[in-house]
Parts: structure tokens; C-alpha cells; sequence
């Protein structure tokens, strides 16, 4: 059984070892914290600020603080950092960005539905699709903590303004190591198939791994990719690995037909030419207020396993 | 001896004023062939600009733009700072030729200053963003024992945006002595007053209360604005600062100092020569 572990601490628990050897560092938050955080601010608390409930300030001292060479973190609850936020991100990070080195690293926590029982307030299914449409963001939405571990270094060595979308919950690894993962590549084959391949990030990947696995005790071999570096993606590489696939099934805890990574995949498809099928699974166009677990959740919108499976079957008989 | 100090002083001050003449009709001429810039609030910030570039107050090096010894001057109210153009053109951050060239196909200067442009630090077309990241430039400057100091410029109109607030919080939070605000105060948004949307006055109060130190001056005096700037950027005494420059909007073009919608007004081509012509008389 693998360690749970929330990909928060994992990579707090990474910066904070970074900052005993690079003085170039700070963190600030939204008053949001973790429980490895409190060692941080206790041990740095001359480079962790506590902006206040103030999500558009902490977008904006990071910039001010990256504009004279600091690598920042700006971190807060993932929907209010940002849509609240989004003009400072636009203005200050992908703009700014554009003409002078921007190194602000900005981690929402509470991807998707990972905030299940807050309501649809707390639910962030939009993040993907507005941060992927910002040039210069890079857009991190790992599906476990060995990929957000590995991201640390990532944080620091690439001076662009990022997002970093973390889910709320403590998760088990899905990587046993990360050596030979080349985050800028983008994804991961995780399992290779024959017709299908379930394309997934964050959180779903767990989900697609699961069904994959199923499936394979019933002799179908279906393909899983992890998308983890939504932006920038080695597109390339990513049509090379599907090409030979007749159909993709993209899956996220997201809306979907608006961008997010079912629009990746539509797009990396479609302009290469390629007639491979694309069955998009994320949320419909409309909030939920269903109380619930992100179970029972997922059973509503279609994105629990057996629906999933169903999907796969139906597009294995077309 | 003493009365030598006070004649250099009165033609220090009068070569101030002379130069906010001059960029009064080099913002004018540049309003002439760009009729998007944003004349009237331009024309209220002419003072402030001269005095911080000519009076010594900005210490900066156009040939090294971002000299590490420079002070860092954010112009939050981008729209705003047309009649910055001419100023830094003279003090050497670009051509004087692109003054002539303003909003034209793949000109250098825009009808709003961006950060591509040499002299500007940061994006300023949408209001309410400056001092924030002002104020974080100024947490960094003091963890790098820099004794450098971070200038913004607002408009009053942009104090109603929540952000600055957020960020007027927080430098008093943390004591950002080294953080000198200014407020364009021309009292006019787009379509109106201020007073007549959201009163803001007693100004001083609402950054009193925020722990800052607050100073207001008549925005147009060129010796009152230097020495309160001068006093401002000299104290450290553990709070952040904000000069309240009392200005008009459109100032110099009589037809707009009483336009209630002189933000969105633009003068024809012979308005302004009848306008250059008479601040020459």
C-alpha cells in the first residue's frame, strides 16, 4: 500500500527544504494554510507573509516581489485564488510576464470537486480553462505527490509565472518513482492499449487507473495518459503517443466543451488532421448544489467507474 | 549667504515650472496626433512627473533600466501619464522621434504606457494593481538592505477599486517606510465628480486609519510638491507614506478644468494650437 499523502504538504515540505539553501525565496498566503506549512513560517517567518484574506493582494506582492528576482509562492484555496484574482494573474504574471521574469508560483488548493461537501462555491471546475488561456502560465494539475514533489525543482529552475493546481485530499501515489518523468514533456503513458485510451489529469487519473485495471482482468487493454503539464504540452509527442488509438476518452473534474483538457486533446488532434474519436467526461454546463461525497458527486455527472466503463464499452462496440 | 540659498531655490523651482510648460505642450502636440491619449488626465499629473524627474527626487539611469540603485516609480493611473512621455524622452529612455509617433502602426508608445516601454516598470491599463505590487517591490527592497524607494502614482478615482485597499492594509501592516504613494486628486472620474459617486474626502482619514503618514499639498505648485516630497521620501519613521497632490483635471485647457467629462474629451487640432499659443503669450 502506497503512503496517502495531500500534495500540499509534500510540496510545502519540498520549498521549505529548498529555502534553508536559497534566500531568494517567499511565501506568502491568503490565510490558507497546512499542517507543514506551520514549520515554515515558524523557521522563515522573515520570507512567509500572511496577506490576509486578500487574494488579489497576493497576487500582486508576489509580482512585486518576483519583479526584483524572488521566486514567490502564492498560495490559496483554489477557486477564490483564481477567479478572484484572475485580472492580477492576467495583468501582472502572464503579461508582465511577457517582458520582464515573473517567477510567481501560484498553488490553488482544492481542485475540482475536492472541496466535495463546501458547494459549488469551493467546487473549482473552471481553473483549467481560464489558466489555459492565459500565454505564458504554465499550468501544473498533477494527479499524485511523487509528480508534485518533483515539481519543486520545476518551480524554481523555470522563471515563469505558473499554476499549480493541487487537490484538497490526501491521495496515494500513482508514480512509484518520478526519475525518468520528464515533467516538460507534459504526460505520462501510464498503461499502454489498444483502441481506447482515457486521457486524465488531477484527481481522475486515480479513477481511470482503477477502471484500466478492471477492465484488464476482463482481457481489454485500454491505454491511460496523465496529463500533468496542461501548458505548456509537448503536443508532439503526446500525438505521436495516441495516433494509435481509435478513440480518446478525455476525463476531469472540470466543465468540458469550454477548454479545458478535453479542448487540449480536441485540438491537438484536429489540427494535426487525425480522425481519431474524442468522448469528452467532466462536468455538464450547469453548478451542482448536491450535497455529497466526490463519490457520490461523481455518480451524478457520469464519472463514477461503472459509468466510465460503460463509456469505454460502448466506444470498443462503434 | 542666506539670501543666495533662497535665489537659487526661487530659480530652481522657476526652471520646474518651466519645464511643466514645455511638457504641457509636448502633451498637447502628442494629444494632436493621437486623439485616444487621455488628455485631461494627463494634463493634472504634469507637476508631479516634473518634480520627480527634475527635481531630483527619482534617482534612475535611462542608459541601465533597471539599475538596481534606481528607484522603482509605478504609475498605477497608466492612462494617466501621457505627459510622461515627453520626460522620458528628454531625460534619454527613448527617441525624441517617438513623440512625433504616438498610437501610430508599430510606434513605441501607446495611448496607455505598458512595461514594454523603457522607463515603465510595470502594466497599468486597468486600474487598482500599483500599489500592490508596489508594495511588494518594497518588501524586497528591504530584505535587500536597499535604501532605494518605490514611488506610485493613483488617480482618485482608481482609490475605489477594493485592491488598493488590500494593499493600503498591508504596507501599513508592515511598516513600508520606504513606500511613497501619491494621489493624483483631480477629483474627476469618467463621468463625473467624485464627489458626486462615492465621496471619498476626508481622504487623509481613510490612509491615517491604515497607519500611513499623510501629507497634502496644492498639486500644481512645483515647490510645495518638492519639498513634501522631498520631507516624505526622507523620513523613515516605520510608516508608509502618501502625498495627496490637490489638482485639477485638464489643467491648462480652460475648457476642460470645468468638464465634468473631461476624461473622455478630445480637443481638435486648432484648440490646441489656440491653447499652446496662449501659454507662450
Amino acid at each position: 500500500m502506497t503512503e496517502i499523502k495531500t500534495m500540499r504538504d509534500v510540496f510545502i515540505e519540498g520549498v521549505y527544504r529548498r529555502m534553508f539553501g536559497d534566500d531568494r525565496i517567499f511565501f506568502l498566503s491568503a490565510d490558507f494554510g497546512s499542517p507543514k506549512l506551520d514549520k515554515l513560517r515558524e523557521d522563515f517567518s522573515d520570507r512567509f507573509i500572511n496577506v490576509g484574506i486578500a487574494e488579489q493582494n497576493l497576487v500582486n506582492v508576489a509580482t512585486g516581489l518576483a519583479l526584483e528576482g524572488f521566486t514567490v509562492y502564492a498560495y490559496a484555496i483554489a477557486p477564490f485564488l483564481t477567479m478572484r484574482a484572475y485580472e492580477q494573474i492576467r495583468n501582472n504574471l502572464s503579461l508582465l510576464s511577457q517582458t520582464r521574469q515573473v517567477n510567481v508560483n501560484v498553488i490553488g488548493v482544492g481542485a475540482g470537486l475536492s472541496y466535495d461537501v463546501s458547494g459549488p462555491t469551493h467546487h473549482c471546475l473552471e481553473d483549467i480553462i481560464i489558466m489555459r488561456a492565459l500565454p505564458n502560465m504554465h499550468v501544473f494539475s498533477p494527479s499524485d505527490w511523487r509528480l508534485t514533489e518533483k515539481f519543486v525543482d520545476y518551480s524554481v529552475t523555470v522563471k515563469k509565472p505558473k499554476y499549480l493546481r493541487f487537490d484538497a485530499k490526501p491521495l496515494p501515489a500513482i508514480y512509484k518513482e518520478t526519475a525518468d518523468i520528464d515533467l516538460r514533456k507534459g504526460f505520462c503513458e501510464i498503461a499502454g492499449g489498444e483502441k481506447v485510451c482515457l486521457v486524465s489529469t488531477g484527481f481522475m487519473t486515480h479513477k481511470a487507473l482503477n477502471v484500466a485495471q478492471r477492465l484488464k482482468g476482463e482481457g481489454i487493454n485500454v491505454g491511460l495518459i496523465d496529463v500533468f503539464l496542461l501548458k505548456p504540452l509537448d503536443e508532439d509527442r503526446f500525438f505521436e503517443t495516441v495516433k494509435k488509438y481509435e478513440l480518446l476518452i478525455s476525463l476531469e473534474e472540470a466543465f468540458v466543451n469550454k477548454g479545458g483538457l478535453d479542448g487540449l486533446v480536441s485540438s491537438i488532434v484536429g489540427n494535426r488532421g487525425s480522425r481519431i474519436r474524442l468522448k469528452r467526461m467532466g462536468l455538464k454546463d450547469e453548478y451542482s448544489f448536491s450535497q455529497g461525497s466526490r463519490d457520490y458527486l461523481h455518480r451524478l455527472n457520469a464519472l463514477d467507474e461503472e459509468s466510465l466503463i460503460g463509456n469505454i464499452r460502448e466506444g470498443l462496440r462503434s | 549667504m542666506s539670501e543666495n540659498k533662497t535665489d537659487n531655490k526661487s530659480l530652481f523651482f522657476r526652471s520646474l515650472e518651466d519645464k511643466a510648460l514645455w511638457v504641457r505642450e509636448e502633451t498637447l502636440n502628442i494629444h494632436r496626433i493621437a486623439q485616444q491619449t487621455r488628455l485631461a488626465s494627463s494634463l493634472s499629473a504634469v507637476e508631479i512627473f516634473v518634480v520627480l524627474y527634475y527635481g531630483g527626487l527619482l534617482k534612475f539611469d535611462p542608459s541601465d533600466v533597471l539599475w538596481e540603485g534606481r528607484d522603482r516609480f509605478i504609475i498605477s493611473k497608466g492612462h494617466g501619464s501621457i505627459s510622461l512621455y515627453p520626460i522620458l524622452a528628454d531625460v534619454g529612455y527613448f527617441d525624441r522621434q517617438e513623440l512625433s509617433r504616438v498610437c501610430t502602426d508599430e510606434s513605441l508608445l501607446g495611448g496607455i504606457p505598458d512595461a514594454i516601454i523603457p522607463g515603465y516598470e510595470t502594466m497599468n491599463g486597468s486600474l487598482g494593481h500599483g500599489l500592490g505590487v508596489a508594495c511588494g517591490i518594497a518588501i524586497a527592497l528591504k530584505r535587500m538592505k536597499s535604501d532605494k524607494k518605490v514611488f506610485v502614482l493613483l488617480g482618485d478615482g482608481e482609490l475605489y477599486e477594493g485592491s488598493v485597499w488590500e494593499a493600503a492594509m498591508f504596507a501599513g501592516e508592515h511598516k513600508l517606510d520606504n513606500l511613497i504613494a501619491i494621489v493624483d486628486n483631480n477629483r474627476i472620474c469618467m463621468l463625473d465628480y467624485c464627489s458626486k459617486i462615492l465621496n471619498m474626502e476626508p481622504l487623509e482619514d481613510k490612509f491615517r486609519v491604515q497607519r500611513w503618514q499623510v501629507d497634502r499639498v496644492d498639486g500644481h505648485n512645483v515647490g510645495m510638491l518638492h519639498s513634501a516630497l522631498t520631507r516624505l521620501k526622507d523620513d523613515t519613521g516605520g510608516r508608509p507614506k502618501v502625498l495627496i497632490a490637490d489638482t485639477v483635471k485638464g489643467r491648462g485647457v480652460p475648457s476642460l478644468e470645468t468638464d465634468s467629462l473631461s476624461h473622455i474629451k478630445s480637443l481638435k487640432p486648432e484648440e490646441i494650437d489656440r491653447i499652446i499659443a496662449g501659454m507662450k503669450s
